[in-house]
């Protein structure tokens, strides 16, 4: 049943999407952590595939052999410890394969020391500040014009039309690419959660406390999230965009930002 | 005996079998847990599709991308809603309408312990949910900061806030009430020589999940009180401004929260392990080690709360903990699955509908099971988290989990309830269509979550159209199977089928099949032994 469906689901999504690859699972990223966490993601579901091939594989055994309408006489036995302690003690030791690697990339992602650049990250009702720790470059970062214009109810803009709907912003966030980011979270008022599946980071912006969390980026490009945190009316409106560029042009803009209240989107979307 | 009942029956010829007061006063004064066990019932049956109204305008919404039919905020009021609905009003009190029924049933007791509490558990219910339900004609709408009512957000609710603090509260004291009425009847009003371990699964469950309630509702209340100081009265409990911290609402929210989560599945884990033995007609495989299994997930579910705070900044120890103590919870969870496994396993099974529904739920609860052990591990729930992975993860344990222990449960013991039969080929429609739409709507939804698309969220970039249409079309098809369900339940309390032995099914245990089919208005008047023929071959199994 599950299975037909799934095939089903995943023969529509290649018959009619072309953007299939980033549509049916957890991207693999951009990161090394985000490349490991893609693995890990993987491990646990192969092993829960295995186990279900085996539990749902006696089930159906048991569904189509064991039927009265196939004049199965019924067996009565309804203890047996040598069973109950095998299948108590098989999971317990595949939770253990499962929670070393676990750990391991758990401490990984918690290691936030030696940072070549630290960005503060403020979350408003919707919109998100950022302010790179040290470099006198500040700047707010919001939903993007045409987003914004077709997300209206009855805009009468179909969102077919326009380009990385409600995932563009005015001014991205940009980093030197192979550069250890620093993020530190923190919000204006409400609790946000800053999302970029690419970077396989995720960490909440809370009032009145500061957050960290870390990514390095080995490949340029644009990376493209959203608040995951249910944050009012505009929630689904505040989208985090990601720029990753190579350290010289990274100098280059940061030198060209600094002291300017509002910077040159590097979109090349008028201001 | 001596209630409003037995004052204003006008039928004397037995003061041992008085049926109940006839019109209105019945069902308000109404102590008989009979009585009380239906109420409870259609309440919740009708909290289901009030929160199904709400559901479908969620999907209906989300059909396509853009915005077609409501505002981000009424869709936020919409979600809210339709979780506090759903968890409070139609899956929590359908289990203590079956336990109303059920337990006394089933343990040889005449009736509740305490029926005159029980009146009055059952009608907060009705209480509280209009006040919910009429904050969605106040300024600034219902509440709209998701069911989890996290500060700050929740305190920018409009006129609706106190409303829906008081109704909380208000379900909280229900559902205290029920569980100290469950409790003090499984332990007090047992059958003489009905020892713990000889209890039905359906009667262990129960019991724990009675424990749970009372540990965890008074958790609640305090967190919303809180909630409520801080808004009105000028504390800071949650406020960072004042020097409080808005992560600790979040920690005495999954304190209670956690526990609650197995509060709406241990009572359809024992409907199951009622229903598998009687159409695979053999004894619950390991019934003691069903018991313990129960018990230590109940009690593991008091030390994993912060696994749905992985990303609230945790210390990295604090994240070790709670990662190990929830893969935990898999072991016990997985005896639970094998025994059932085993409980067919060589058996003689028959597919009646409460079997098809007990299988689905074998099946599609396993599924959210193994979503729910690669949510425990932080480094990939860090991806998972909030988005709506999150979201398919918990409805296939609430809806093809605790819903479908409802309707096989209702399907099972509703010729007892009736004296008749349901009509069989519109159950088992009933169960392919559900069974079919359930799926189409959740499935997909694990593929929008892993591809980047967060819960909560009205309107959606592109790439996630195809899914999000496909889960819609499933919800509106899974919603109007449903109506084929009150169908058949309608011509079932009508009488309209065919007519239900004492029996009912082929040989089940349980002391429940010794009583007539409907079950009188009064049973057990005098406690069932082991040793009376009348009872022994129906005592259940230890």
């Amino acid at each position: 049943m599950i299975r037909k469906l799934f095939t089903g689901a995943v023969a529509l999504l290649l018959a009619g999407n072309a953007l299939a690859d980033w549509a049916l699972n957890m991207p693999k990223g951009v990161t090394e952590l985000s490349a490991e966490t893609y693995e890990i993601h993987m491990v646990v579901f192969w092993w829960c595939v295995g186990i279900a091939v085996v539990v749902f594989g006696a089930m159906i055994y048991s569904l189509i052999n064991h039927r009265k309408s196939k004049g199965a006489v019924p067996a009565q036995f309804s203890h047996s410890m040598t069973a109950e302690v095998i299948w108590t003690a098989i999971p317990v030791v595949i939770l253990l394969i499962m929670a070393v690697p676990s750990a391991e990339l758990l401490i990984k992602l918690e290691d936030t020391s030696d940072p070549d650049v630290t960005v503060v990250v403020t979350g408003y009702q919707w919109k998100w500040h950022y302010n790179y720790q040290g470099e006198d470059v500040a700047f707010f970062s919001t939903l993007s014009r045409p987003s914004m214009a077709a997300r209206r109810r009855d805009s009468g803009i179909d969102p077919e039309t326009v380009e990385n709907y409600l995932l563009d912003v005015d001014n991205r966030l940009v980093v030197p690419r192979g550069a250890k980011v620093r993020v530190l979270l923190t919000s204006n008022d409400v609790i946000h959660s800053w999302w970029v599946p690419d970077l396989a980071i995720k960490k909440d912006a809370i009032p009145g406390f500061i957050n960290e969390t870390w990514f390095r980026a080995d490949v340029a490009g644009v990376y493209r999230g959203q608040c995951a945190e249910l944050c009012g009316m505009d929630h689904g409106y505040m989208p985090i965009v990601v720029e990753v560029i190579e350290p010289d042009a990274f100098e280059a803009w940061l030198d060209d930002e600094k002291g300017d209240a509002a910077p040159t989107a590097t979109n090349g979307e008028p201001q | 005996m001596t209630s409003a009942v037995a004052d204003t029956h006008d039928v004397h010829d037995s003061h041992d079998d008085h049926g109940p007061v006839k019109g209105w006063r019945r069902w308000l004064y109404a102590t008989n847990h009979k009585d009380i066990g239906s109420m409870y019932l259609i309440f919740s049956l009708v909290m289901f599709f009030v929160g199904g109204t709400m559901a479908l305008i969620i999907r209906t919404e989300l059909f396509q991308p853009g915005l077609q039919f409501v505002d981000p905020s009424f869709f936020n009021q919409m979600t809210t809603m339709h979780a506090l609905i759903m968890v409070f009003g139609a899956v929590m009190p359908a289990f203590v309408g079956l336990a109303n029924w059920m337990i006394p049933l089933m343990i040889g007791a005449p009736d509740m312990a305490l029926p005159r509490m029980n009146n009055w558990s059952f009608w907060i219910l009705p209480v509280a949910f209009s006040i919910l339900g009429s904050t969605l004609f106040m300024p600034g709408g219902a509440p709209a900061s998701g069911w989890t009512m996290y500060p700050p957000l929740v305190l920018q609710t409009g006129d609706a806030f106190p409303f829906l603090i008081f109704s909380v509260h208000l379900m909280g004291i229900s559902s205290i009430m029920g569980a100290i009425n469950v409790i003090v009847t499984i332990i007090n009003m047992r059958a003489p020589d009905m020892t713990l371990l000889k209890m039905p699964m359906f009667v262990w469950t129960w019991l724990i999940t009675a424990y749970l309630l009372l540990a965890v509702m008074p958790v609640l209340a305090g967190a919303v009180t809180m909630l409520l100081t801080d808004q009105f009265f000028g504390t800071s409990f949650f406020l960072a401004a004042g020097g409080g911290d808005p992560v600790m609402f979040q920690h005495i929210f999954w304190f209670f929260g956690h526990p609650e989560v197995y509060i709406m599945i241990l009572p359809a884990f024992g409907v199951v392990s009622e229903i598998i033995p009687t159409f695979s007609r053999k004894p619950l495989f390991g019934h003691d080690s069903m018991v313990y299994a129960a018990s230590s997930i109940a009690f593991l579910s008091f030390i994993v709360w912060a696994h749905h705070m992985f990303t609230v900044g945790m210390p990295l120890t604090g994240q070790m903990f709670f990662m190990f103590a929830t893969m935990l919870i898999a072991v016990p969870t997985g005896v639970k699955v094998f025994n059932w496994t085993a409980t067919m396993w060589k058996g003689a099974m028959t597919f009646e509908t409460p079997m098809l529904f007990s299988l689905g739920f074998l099946f599609l609860f396993t599924i959210g099971g193994f979503s729910g052990l690669m949510l425990a591990i932080v480094p990939a729930d860090i991806q998972y988290h909030d988005s709506y992975f999150v979201v398919a993860h918990f409805h296939y344990v609430l809806v093809p989990g605790s819903i479908y222990g409802l309707m096989a449960a209702v399907y099972y013991w509703m010729p007892k309830w009736t004296g008749h039969f349901y009509n069989e080929g519109l159950g088992k429609l009933h169960f392919w269509l559900s069974t079919i739409f359930v799926n189409v709507t959740f499935f997909p939804m694990h593929f929008l979550g892993l591809a980047g698309m967060p819960r909560r969220i009205p309107d959606y970039s592109t790439q996630f159209a195809d899914f999000n249409a496909i889960a819609s079309v499933g919800a509106i098809g899974f919603g109007l199977s449903q109506l084929l369900f009150v169908y058949i339940v309608i011509q079932c309390v009508r009488k309209q089928g065919q007519a239900a032995s004492q029996e009912v099914w082929d040989s089940p245990r349980g002391l429940e099949w010794t009583v007539p089919s409907p079950a009188p208005y009064h049973t057990f008047e005098t406690p069932p032994t082991s040793s009376n023929t009348s009872f022994s071959w129906k005592w259940p199994d230890s």
